[in-house]
This record gives C-alpha cells, sequence and structure tokens, in this order.
C-alpha cells in the first residue's frame, strides 16, 4: 500500500507547455537541429531477401565532387560489439533481408546524397529466401520466452476435454495484419563526433528514451556511456518504433566517426522505414472456447502463430490477454513462430494485448451468438475474482463497471437482434473488453534542485506527444506541495538523471516515481524554505513495487458500424470507450492518449495493411499513399471516460498508464459491429469492403 | 534524383520546341506526379520544362455553351467554378473526389490526366515493371493486384515475362469524369495544333505499356474543352475507396444522363478511363430501371478478369463496379424523378 | 545543376542558390534553417509539410524551388508576431488539437487555408449542394482537413479548433 499523494495540480486539465513551440512548429525535432555546416546521409538498401554483396561499385561516386563519404561493409569500421545482430550494420557483406543497409553516402547535399546512393551498383550472390508465414510450415518453434519475459505456453486442466464435454464451444482461426508503427516524424538523428572531446559523440535522435539509446549505441561502438550524449527534447511520434534503436542510428554514428568534427544527419524515408523501423508481426490465432448454456467458460484456450526475423527474435506476446481476461478452470496459451528471411518485427503500440484482444474478444462475440446472450452479460459472467493467470489478488479490477457505464452511454440497449437498415447503410453495435498491464520500471532518477526561486526536475525523460512536459510538472508540484507554475522540468538528455524507456505505458508510473522520491527528498533535506541551488535526487522507490497484486488497467469499448448496401463501404460513426486506468493526473492530455489509441485501434480495424510479397520479400504498398492509416474524415465521433479509480498498490500517483490500453479491443468491437449490422463475420483484418460484398444483398 | 536542367521558356511554342529537341526532356506543371517520381527514380529526365506559368490558368466560355479549362488551371479551381459545378456537376465531383486540397491547389487540368499509375512496383524502381523499364517483366501479376485491371486485360494471369503484359489502372478521378463528357483535349505539337477526343487520349497497353497516351513526344495539352449539353442532363461521380477521403478509387463511376442515353465511364478498372460502351448501347433508349442497368453491365463484364495475388485479389471489383453503377444511375434517375 | 532564386519566406526576403533538384520543403529546412514545415513522407502523402504557397496551402514537398522562384511562403511560424498565436493556432493549443506536434504545423496552415476557402465558397467532396452555400460542419472540416495525416490521432480535437478559429474570425 501507497500513501497516495493529496492531488492539487494533479487532475487538473492544464494546456500543454510545450504547445507554443509544436503550433507554431518551432519545437526543433532530430533532424532540425541547427548544427553548424551539416553533412547528409543517405542510405544504400538490398534488393535481394537473401543471400550476399559479392561487389559494390562505390569509386565513381567516391570521386564525385561533394562526395564526402562512401561507407559499405567492405570499407566501414569494425564495430566493439555486434551481439546484437540488428545493430551489427555494414559488418559483413551477408544480406539477412530485403532492404536491410548495405552502406550510406554522406555528401555536402541532400540530393547528392540520395543521387549517389540511390546510384550505387551492387553485385549479389542472390540466394533463395523463405518469407512467407503459414501455420502448416514444419519448422515453427517455440521460442524460451516471449516479450516481456511472459511464459511461452502455460497450460491448466484440460481444454480439449472441456471442448468435448461442454454446451456450447467456439473454435475458430484469427489473424491480425502486418502493421507498421508509421509516426509521422521518420527514424532521424543528427550526429557528431568529435574525437578528444569529454563526450566525443552526440546524438540528437528521435527516440523514446535517451537513457536506453545511449546505452545500446555506447555497447556497439565500445564506448563508455559517459561518452555519449544523446538529446531529444521532442519526438514526432514513435508508438513503440523508437523504444530501441534500430540500425539507422549505428548507421548515423557510424557516418558521423568517419567524418570527425563534421555533423551528419540522417533520416529515414518513409519508405525505408518499412524495412528498418520495426513492425507488428501478423498474428494467426486460433482460440478455443467452451462453455455452460449460461455463458460461463469452461475452457479458453489460444494458440498463437506469428513471424520473426532470422536476424533477430522478437516474440509478441499474443496470447497473454487471454490468460487473466476471463475466469475459466480449463485454460491454454501457446506462442509458436516462424523465423523468416524479413525484416525484424518490434514493439508497436500495445504489443501483445493489441493483436491479443483481438481472437478472444471476437471468439466471445461468436459464443454470445450461439449462446443468444448479450455479449456483455457475457463477459460480466466471466468475470473472475483473482488473476486466473498468476492467483493473486487484483490491485483494483473494474471491467465490469466500465462495460455497464459503457453501455448505459452508448445506448446498447437500443441494439436490436441484428441487420438494421438506415437508408442506403446497414447499422450495427459491437462490443469488446480492453486491457493494459501497469507496469513500471525499476530505475529511473530525477532531481530537484531550487534555482532562483522555483523548482527544477531535471530527468532524461521522452514527450512522443504522451504529455511528460505538462503532466511530470504536477506531479512534482503535489509531491512538493507547491504550485504546479513554480514548476519547471527537464527531459530528453542523457545529462539529465537516468531514465527507463517511453514504452509499456510506463513512463509517467515510473517517472513520476522518481521526481516523487526525489521531491521528498528535497524536502527532507531543505525543509520548505530551501535555497537557490539546493538539490536532492530520487530513484524509483524499490520498495513500493508492490509484488502481491497483479495490475492492469480495464476499459470497455462500444462501436456503431455502418456498412453501405450497395457498396460495402464502411464507416465507424461513433466509438465510445470506458476505461478504469486509476488515477488521471492531466485530463486533457490523457483524453488525448485515450482517443488516440482508440483511433489507431480504429485504423487497425479499417484500414491498416501491410502487404507484405513473399514472392520478393518486402512490404508491397510501402509507403503512406497506399499503406492507409485513418485520416480525418474517417473519424467521427470518438468518446473516451473514466472511472474515477484509486488504486493504492501501484504507485503515489495512483496512475496506471494510458498510452496503450486504448488501442486494446478496439478492433474486436467494431468487427463485432460488423457482424451486427451485416452478419457478415470477418476473422481476418483489416475489414475492407471487399470482405462484405459477397455478403451485401 | 538524377541531376537535370530546368528551363521556363518564353511561351508555349518554345516550351513545345525545347522539348521537343531534346529525346529525354519532359513538362512540368504542377509537380505533384512528376517530382513524386524524379525522387522515386522512376521519371529520369535531363531535362524539365516547366509549362505551369505558360499555359491558360483560365476556365473560358466556348462559344458553342461549353467550357474550355486552360493547361494550367488549378484541380480546385476548376471544381470551384461556378458553371463547371452547375452544369458539370460530375467533373466537379470527380476533381473533389481525388486527392486533397493541398494537393488540388497544385494539380493542374494538363497534368491530372497525365499522371501515371499508381501499381506499387511501377513506383519502385528495385522490381521488375515493363511500363517503367521495357521488356522487364510485370511484377503485378500474382502479386499486390488490389488496385489493378480487370478490363482490357485478356488473362486471369497474363504471362508475367512477357513485354506486353501490364495490368496497371490509370488513377485520375477528373480523367473518369472527362471520359464520361466526351471532352475535347487541345494540343500543340511540334508540327501544330489539333484537338483530339479525350476518349482517345488514352491508351491500352498493347505490346507497349511503357506508352500511356497517344501523346507525341514533345506535345502539350494546352485546354480540356467540354461540349456543351443538352437541357436536363444529369451527371455524377461515385467513387468507391479504402478510406472516406485520400484514397485512389478502388472503383468510380462517372454518368452522364440525357434524354437520348446514359454516358458511363468507369474508374479503376483498366489502363485506361474505361467507357463502358457495350453498357451505353444497351441502355440507350431504355428507362434505366436496376434490373435493365444490371444486365447491360453483365453484358460490359463479360470479359473482365479478375486478377489473383496476393491480399485475395481483385476480383472483388467485378461486383463492386456493377454495384456502382446500377446505385448511382439509381440516385440520378430518382433525383430526377424528384 | 544550381540555379539561383529568391523567396519570401514568413515576410522575409532571401536570395539562394538551389540544386534545380532541390524543393521547396528542402531549401526552407536545409537551406534558410525554417523548420516549420515537417518533413512526413516527401511523396505527398502525408500533408506535413503544409504551408501558404503564394497564399494558397500547398505541399511544398512536390515543389520544386526552382519553379517558384519569386515565390511567397508563410509557413506556421509566420502566421503571428513571435509571442502571439494565430487564431488557428489558439484554437488548436485550447483543444489539444495535437500530441506529438510534428504534424501540427502543416495542420495549422492547412486549416488557415480551409477556412479561407469556405470563405469563397469552395464546395468539397461531402458538400451535398454543390452551388449552395458551404458550412464549417464536423463533416466538412473532416474532410477539407484529411489531406493532413496526424497518426497520433488528434482527428476528434483537431475538427473542433478548425471550427473555433472559424466562428472566432
Ligand atoms: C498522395 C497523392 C494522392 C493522390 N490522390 C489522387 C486521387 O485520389 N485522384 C486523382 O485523380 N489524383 C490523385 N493524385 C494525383 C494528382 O491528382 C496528380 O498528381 C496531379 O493531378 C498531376 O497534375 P500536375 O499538374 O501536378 O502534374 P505534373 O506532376 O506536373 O505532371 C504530370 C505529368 O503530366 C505531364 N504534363 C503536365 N502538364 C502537361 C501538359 N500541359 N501537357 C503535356 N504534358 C503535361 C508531365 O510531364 C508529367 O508527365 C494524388 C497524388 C498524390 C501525391
Ligand atoms: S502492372 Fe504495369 S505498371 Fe505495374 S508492374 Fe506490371 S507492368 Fe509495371
Ligand atoms: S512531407 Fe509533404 S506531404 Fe508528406
Ligand atoms: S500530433 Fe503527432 S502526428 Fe499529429
Amino acid at each position: 500500500m501507497t500513501d497516495l499523494l493529496e492531488p492539487r495540480a494533479i487532475g487538473q486539465a492544464l494546456v500543454r507547455r510545450d504547445g507554443e513551440q509544436k503550433v507554431r512548429g518551432t519545437a526543433t525535432y532530430a533532424y532540425e537541429t541547427p548544427v553548424e555546416n551539416p553533412a547528409f546521409c543517405h542510405p544504400v538498401q538490398a534488393t535481394i531477401a537473401r543471400g550476399r554483396v559479392t561487389a559494390m561499385d562505390t569509386a565513381a561516386a567516391e570521386a564525385l565532387d561533394g562526395v564526402l563519404a562512401v561507407l559499405t561493409p567492405f570499407n566501414a569500421e569494425r564495430l566493439a560489439s555486434t551481439d546484437d545482430a540488428e545493430y551489427a550494420v555494414l559488418q559483413s557483406p551477408e544480406v539477412a533481408f530485403r532492404g536491410q543497409l548495405i552502406g550510406v553516402v554522406v555528401a555536402e547535399t541532400s540530393e547528392l546524397a540520395r543521387e549517389v546512393a540511390d546510384g550505387i551498383t551492387v553485385a549479389y550472390a542472390e540466394q533463395p529466401h523463405d518469407s512467407e508465414l503459414r501455420t502448416d510450415r514444419p519448422d515453427l518453434y517455440a521460442p524460451e520466452q516471449v516479450n516481456a519475459g511472459h511464459p511461452t505456453d502455460t497450460s491448466e486442466g484440460d481444454v480439449e476435454a472441456a471442448m468435448r464435454s461442454a454446451e456450447v464451444t467456439v473454435d475458430h482461426t484469427y489473424e491480425t495484419q502486418m502493421l507498421h508503427n508509421n509516426p509521422i516524424e521518420p527514424h532521424a538523428t543528427t550526429a557528431l563526433w568529435e574525437p578528444g572531446a569529454d563526450v566525443p559523440l552526440t546524438l540528437w535522435d528521435s527516440t523514446q528514451g535517451v537513457h536506453p539509446d545511449r546505452a545500446a549505441v555506447s555497447e556497439v561502438f565500445g564506448l563508455d556511456e559517459q561518452q555519449v550524449r544523446v538529446v531529444c527534447p521532442y519526438v514526432g511520434g514513435g508508438f513503440g518504433s523508437k523504444g530501441n534503436p534500430h540500425a539507422n542510428v549505428m548507421l548515423v554514428a557510424m557516418a558521423a566517426r568517419a567524418l570527425p568534427g563534421r555533423p551528419v544527419k540522417l533520416a529515414l524515408t518513409r519508405q525505408q522505414m518499412f524495412f528498418l523501423a520495426g513492425y507488428r508481426t501478423p498474428t494467426i490465432q486460433r482460440l478455443q472456447l467452451a462453455a455452460d448454456r449460461r455463458g460461463r467458460l469452461q475452457a479458453i484456450a489460444i494458440d498463437v502463430v506469428e513471424q520473426t526475423s532470422k536476424v533477430k527474435e522478437f516474440a509478441e506476446q499474443t496470447g497473454v490477454p487471454t490468460r487473466m481476461m476471463y475466469a475459466s478452470p480449463n485454460r491454454r496459451s501457446t506462442h509458436r513462430l516462424a523465423a523468416l528471411d524479413v525484416p525484424i518485427p518490434s514493439w508497436m503500440r500495445a504489443p501483445g494485448e493489441c493483436p491479443g484482444m483481438f481472437g478472444p474478444e471476437v471468439a466471445l462475440d461468436e459464443l454470445a451468438e450461439e449462446l443468444g446472450m448479450d455479449p456483455v452479460q457475457l463477459r460480466i459472467v466471466n468475470e473472475p475474482d483473482v488473476d486466473p493467470d498468476t492467483g493473486k489478488p487484483w490491485s483494483s479490477r473494474h471491467l465490469v463497471e466500465c462495460l455497464r457505464e459503457g453501455a448505459q452511454r452508448f445506448g446498447w440497449s437500443d441494439r436490436g437482434p441484428g441487420r438494421r437498415r438506415e437508408g442506403d447503410w446497414f447499422v450495427g453495435y459491437g462490443v469488446a473488453s480492453s486491457v493494459y498491464p501497469t507496469m513500471r520500471q525499476a530505475t529511473s532518477t530525477a532531481n530537484v534542485r531550487f534555482e532562483r526561486g522555483r523548482y527544477v526536475a531535471e530527468i532524461g525523460a521522452a514527450d512522443l506527444g504522451t504529455g511528460a512536459w505538462t503532466v511530470l510538472p504536477q506531479i512534482a508540484a503535489d509531491a512538493l506541495g507547491v504550485d504546479v507554475a513554480d514548476v519547471e522540468v527537464r527531459i530528453g538528455d542523457t545529462r539529465y538523471p537516468t531514465a527507463s524507456v517511453a514504452g509499456g505505458s510506463s513512463g509517467t508510473n515510473t517517472w513520476g516515481s522518481a521526481v516523487s522520491v526525489a521531491a521528498r527528498e528535497f524536502r527532507d533535506k531543505f525543509g520548505t524554505d530551501p535555497h537557490d541551488g539546493d538539490e536532492a535526487s530520487g530513484d524509483v522507490d524499490q520498495a513500493a513495487m508492490d509484488e502481491d497484486h497483479a495490475a492492469y488497467a480495464f476499459g470497455a469499448q462500444f462501436a456503431e458500424v455502418r456498412v453501405h448496401a450497395d457498396t460495402g463501404e464502411l464507416r465507424v460513426p461513433r466509438l465510445t470507450g470506458v476505461f478504469a486506468c486509476g488515477r488521471i493526473i492531466n485530463p486533457r492530455t490523457a483524453r488525448s492518449q485515450l482517443i488516440g489509441g482508440m483511433t489507431m485501434g480504429m485504423s487497425m480495424a479499417l484500414h491498416e495493411n501491410s502487404v507484405f510479397d513473399p514472392r520478393i520479400g518486402q512490404v508491397a504498398n510501402h509507403d503512406l499513399a497506399e499503406y492507409h492509416i485513418s485520416v480525418n474524415a474517417d473519424v467521427q465521433q470518438i468518446e473516451a471516460h473514466w472511472l474515477d479509480e484509486h488504486d493504492p498498490y501501484v504507485n503515489v500517483m495512483g496512475s496506471k498508464g494510458i498510452g496503450e490500453i486504448g488501442i486494446t479491443g478496439t478492433a474486436a468491437a467494431v468487427v463485432n459491429a460488423v457482424h451486427h449490422a451485416t452478419g457478415v463475420r470477418v476473422r481476418s483484418l483489416p475489414v475492407t469492403l471487399d470482405k462484405m460484398v459477397p455478403g451485401l444483398p | 534524383m538524377k541531376p537535370f536542367s530546368y528551363a521556363r521558356p518564353g511561351d508555349v511554342a518554345e516550351a513545345v520546341r525545347e522539348v521537343a529537341a531534346e529525346p529525354n526532356a519532359v513538362f512540368l506543371a504542377g509537380g505533384t506526379n512528376l517530382v513524386d517520381h524524379l525522387k522515386l527514380g522512376v521519371a529520369t529526365p535531363d531535362l524539365v520544362v516547366d509549362v505551369r506559368t505558360l499555359t491558360s490558368q483560365e476556365v473560358t466560355d466556348l462559344p458553342d455553351g461549353g467550357l474550355r479549362l486552360g493547361a494550367a488551371s488549378t484541380n480546385s479551381e476548376v471544381a470551384a467554378d461556378r458553371r463547371v459545378r452547375e452544369r458539370y456537376p460530375v467533373l466537379a465531383q470527380a476533381l473533389l473526389a481525388g486527392a486533397t486540397g493541398q494537393l488540388r491547389n497544385a494539380a493542374t487540368t494538363g497534368g491530372n490526366p497525365l499522371q501515371r499509375t499508381r501499381c506499387v512496383y511501377f513506383q519502385d524502381v528495385t522490381t521488375p515493371c515493363n511500363k517503367r523499364e521495357p521488356g522487364s517483366g510485370c511484377s503485378a501479376v500474382g502479386g499486390y493486384t488490389r488496385y489493378h485491371a480487370v478490363l482490357g486485360v485478356d488473362a486471369a494471369l497474363p504471362d508475367p515475362d512477357a513485354p506486353g503484359t501490364c495490368i496497371a489502372t490509370h488513377p485520375s478521378d477528373m480523367a473518369v469524369a472527362l471520359a464520361a463528357l466526351d471532352a475535347q483535349v487541345q494540343v500543340l505539337g511540334p508540327s501544330g495544333a489539333r484537338t483530339l477526343p479525350f476518349t482517345d487520349l488514352h491508351r491500352l497497353p498493347g505490346d507497349d505499356p511503357a506508352t500511356d497516351t497517344t501523346l507525341g513526344h514533345g506535345e502539350l495539352i494546352t485546354a480540356i474543352d467540354l461540349p456543351p449539353l443538352p437541357a436536363g442532363t444529369r451527371s455524377a461521380y461515385r467513387k468507391v475507396r479504402d478510406r472516406a477521403s485520400y484514397a485512389f478509387a478502388l472503383v468510380s463511376v462517372a454518368a452522364v444522363v440525357t434524354d437520348d442515353g446514359v454516358r458511363l465511364a468507369l474508374g479503376g478498372v483498366a489502363h485506361t478511363p474505361w467507357r463502358a460502351t457495350r453498357a451505353e448501347e444497351l441502355l440507350r433508349g431504355r428507362a434505366l430501371t436496376d434490373d435493365v442497368v444490371r444486365a447491360a453491365m453483365d453484358a460490359e463484364l463479360a470479359a473482365a478478369q479478375p486478377q489473383p495475388g496476393i491480399d485475395g485479389g481483385n476480383g472483388f471489383k467485378i461486383p463492386l463496379v456493377h454495384r456502382t453503377v446500377v446505385a448511382t444511375l439509381r440516385q440520378l434517375t430518382t433525383e430526377a424523378q424528384a | 545543376m544550381d540555379a539561383e532564386i529568391s523567396l519570401r519566406v514568413d515576410g522575409e526576403s532571401h536570395r539562394l542558390t538551389v540544386d534545380t533538384r532541390t524543393t521547396l520543403l528542402d531549401a526552407l529546412r536545409e537551406r534558410l534553417g525554417n523548420t516549420s514545415p515537417k518533413k512526413g513522407c516527401d511523396h505527398g502523402q502525408c500533408g506535413a509539410c503544409t504551408v501558404l504557397l503564394d497564399g494558397r496551402r500547398s505541399l511544398i514537398c512536390l515543389a520544386l524551388a526552382v519553379a517558384h522562384d519569386g515565390a511567397e511562403i508563410t509557413t506556421a511560424d509566420g502566421l503571428a508576431p513571435a509571442g502571439e498565436l494565430h487564431p488557428v493556432q489558439q484554437a488548436f493549443l485550447e483543444q489539444d488539437a495535437f500530441q506529438c506536434g510534428y504534424c501540427t504545423p502543416g495542420q495549422v496552415c492547412s486549416a488557415v487555408g480551409v477556412l479561407d476557402e469556405v470563405d469563397r465558397g469552395w464546395p468539397s467532396h461531402v458538400t451535398e449542394d454543390l452551388t449552395g452555400d458551404v458550412e464549417l460542419s464536423h463533416d466538412e472540416v473532416a474532410e477539407r482537413m484529411s489531406g493532413n495525416l496526424c497518426r497520433c490521432a488528434a482527428y476528434v480535437n483537431i475538427v473542433p479548433a478548425v471550427q473555433q478559429a472559424g466562428g472566432a474570425r
């Protein structure tokens, strides 16, 4: 149990502190860092999916006026560590996937760098590649664990027996598509190598964590962490893809080292991001549900097949939410991977929970249909008393309340038996649950200092639009017991104390905990009348880390879908979410986060699809004209509400994290509504009009 | 991007001469397609001749009651023109369904119909493509065909290695409306001016997929003329796409209904804006009931070839365009009765 | 190949040498140090580079600088004097119509263009009556702002921000 901070600044809908710079465009993102006389980089990518580079003709390029360096596997410096194969950039001529980095051109202008990079002729010894995900592959394997350290498989009781004996069963396979994070700011860096300086390498990098970024870079180059500085005051979105540095960061650092004293800039093109910046694996999920006539689950099982790259394993924890969402005596979850000649998958907003709340939440809808039961009620009757996975009590769980309040706000009771037509449109309603674990990282440190009459909190945190610039002062103010206007926060630089990555919706929980401890230390040391320069630091309070409870945020999402009776075009006029996600620090930024997640979930449901062409081993539609994310006109009414939840077990703020829960369950709610509207059950995302046309009258 | 020279001549005649004299020269208008292709390496000219400020930016009345759209008039100005909105709603709607406000402010009457296919392989210079690199093959066959053709193609899986194979579609919305309106293209070439029916501007791939249109090298579009329409004409453009906005057509329909009959053009289904002449014939003089329209479209689509491929192929386009035509004509006839 | 051009950007005149291949976007960002317009795709697909070009909202990633010699450009940073905000910017701030802020200068310029286009009575794809009046309804604003992708998905707040600024004029 923790004593929660007395909320005074916390809970206020303050306007973003970085707002003015953002609406004017003067907030400087990584590539935009003003530096003297920068040189420009353009990467060279492999155009085969597997094999070896046998030669690269760079002589003509190097001789061109204005070309400063051409790095290839044949002349690049040898890196100190190649343990992480993603970072072993230009270390060997082997090509493990199409689009892999095989060179970089540095030139006086960006036009020249690009021209030269595109003009380098490359000879390959090509080998057959294998890049098709299928469930009947004999080489599917069980990884040692899945992302975030979860066990690969779990099993309790006997699912098969329950499936045989149950009154009602559902057994279907669901598919989620390959997705690309696509933050609007591309992965970009300005880098400077100054040999002999105290801190020889400076990276102004677009990252979700300056310290994790620094750790990775210093290891790869064999530098002390103190020899590297990473700066990132603003991030133009990341959604997980900037949680870990990708190969482009190592490449730009190599380019900088090749041109000592000269700042270099590298931004991946949008097209290159489809190869190099991570993505969400497609998933194939077999769901089995067994229930009695009253809807109580007798068994729930999920068997997941998904992909990773041969170069580096990333195992999305898709089966994990099925382990804890609903009560059932018999349960199973498995993950199997195909290691393919493909780019490296990675984190994308709510890894695990996002795809993992699709199959089960659609299967439940199918079960409700079989039972002739209200899908909201079906979820309520399967509410578990304790975490079915660990047996631990919940720190707080208000899913049922979310479902009830959501149903009421949405007008769920108007939902008829199905296929309602209004003019040219079929109209349907759907529901699904949301969940996201409440996480806090073990390490983060903050400083609090008294400076010219104001309190300054420093921590190497990141604001990717999540609101850290605004929210951390609110926490610091309450922890210090002062007016929020008297607090200044400095983030986004490794010169400030170590901060964990902005990932797993843990940023505010973790950094806020460190800031609170630092504030307490400060008050303990200097009292309420400090002097200029007084300073204290604090780490995340390990003792306050609760291990005895299962801590999650929950939610319920309701969707109205319209399907055009002639063309099958789909629209989502309404999406209502109700969440129980702990205490809300800033309702203004929180609502934006939740709605942003829900909108991205809708985008996943209706639009997004990285169409992988296994013949050539790349995403065919690798730009923003062909990879569709929802545009303004796709969005009509999206509401996010929250319950007033007090959870004393999570942290001193009582906050649970809100960045990711919004995207979980949305796609299932949409697909369930599509079924209600048309009778067509789509089990494979996205739900596009071609899947509607055959079912239309 | 390959280096190139840039020229802005004094007038159109000079522009035509400059392009005609240099085999690897191109015209530049709004640049929204050409500059995209320069960056992708799809277009690699030695000389870019800027005509944006040379041709007319005006929409003017023609003596016969029609309208002349200067080649440099922007898509947004044309769509906003009162006369276009009142007399040629199909064109205003097509323009407004295309691209975005920002792009329409740059895109021009001359450039829009000459934009090139959005085939993803055409735009990716690392993959074979007969249109971009004659004889290299067609990557789209059996690949990602969602935005590809079903009409004007001779087989469900043409030979990908044959030099004539191309299953690309023409992406312009405006062009579909212009085809249905029987617009006329004013062209100035090295050997003088000529007028060309819009429906003759685009060509099927034949054995030369690299060539999209019937314009010769150095031929410049100076204007597009809209012929007058009889009183009582109704017209509409219906675009079906994967997003509510800012997406190319999966299929689209431009319909112009007069007392004499229907003029129908289809988008997203062929290498050209597709005039549905068979359907038009069958509809001539008939009351446009759903059943009559369905039968006409059955005939129009009898030769359609669904292209299989990853992500389900594009067979859905055949019922989809069929349904969209029925719905569009139903809407126009109901409105006319109301 | 180089060319010398002049541009007026946010009220200031510049003479500069550009490669014929240089886009207006790169001229601003890499030559003139004005990074208010953002690069999100470089191919006309995201709207992040939207500015007012000779008075009209335009994407400048697909505009060659040489072809716009003499152009007048207003970026989001030039909409209001330092320390002040344009009504659209104020409305974006109040409505929390952005998160990461990377699409935002483009959204803001686009919104300024939209309000002007609505004033001129220009119709949009969702205007029922092509010859009637245009209102700043949700659907009208959403359609007109659809050329500006926002991956943070601030759309729900962008529409009221544009409406607020439209009403406040
Ligand atoms: C992201 C995106 C989405 C889009 N969505 C749509 C859409 O939904 N629907 C749609 O219809 N379009 C769409 N477009 C395409 C856009 O409409 C075209 O790019 C535009 O109309 C081309 O006009 P332009 O003046 O910019 O042509 P340019 O790019 O300048 O030129 C295009 C071609 O025409 C030639 N040319 C130009 N003018 C003349 C002339 N007068 N005579 C002879 N040749 C000439 C050029 O040499 C070049 O080959 C989209 C574009 C983008 C980038
Ligand atoms: S369909 Fe045409 S444009 Fe596309 S790859 Fe084939 S030849 Fe090229
Ligand atoms: S950068 Fe110009 S539209 Fe994306
Ligand atoms: S605010 Fe981040 S992309 Fe729009």
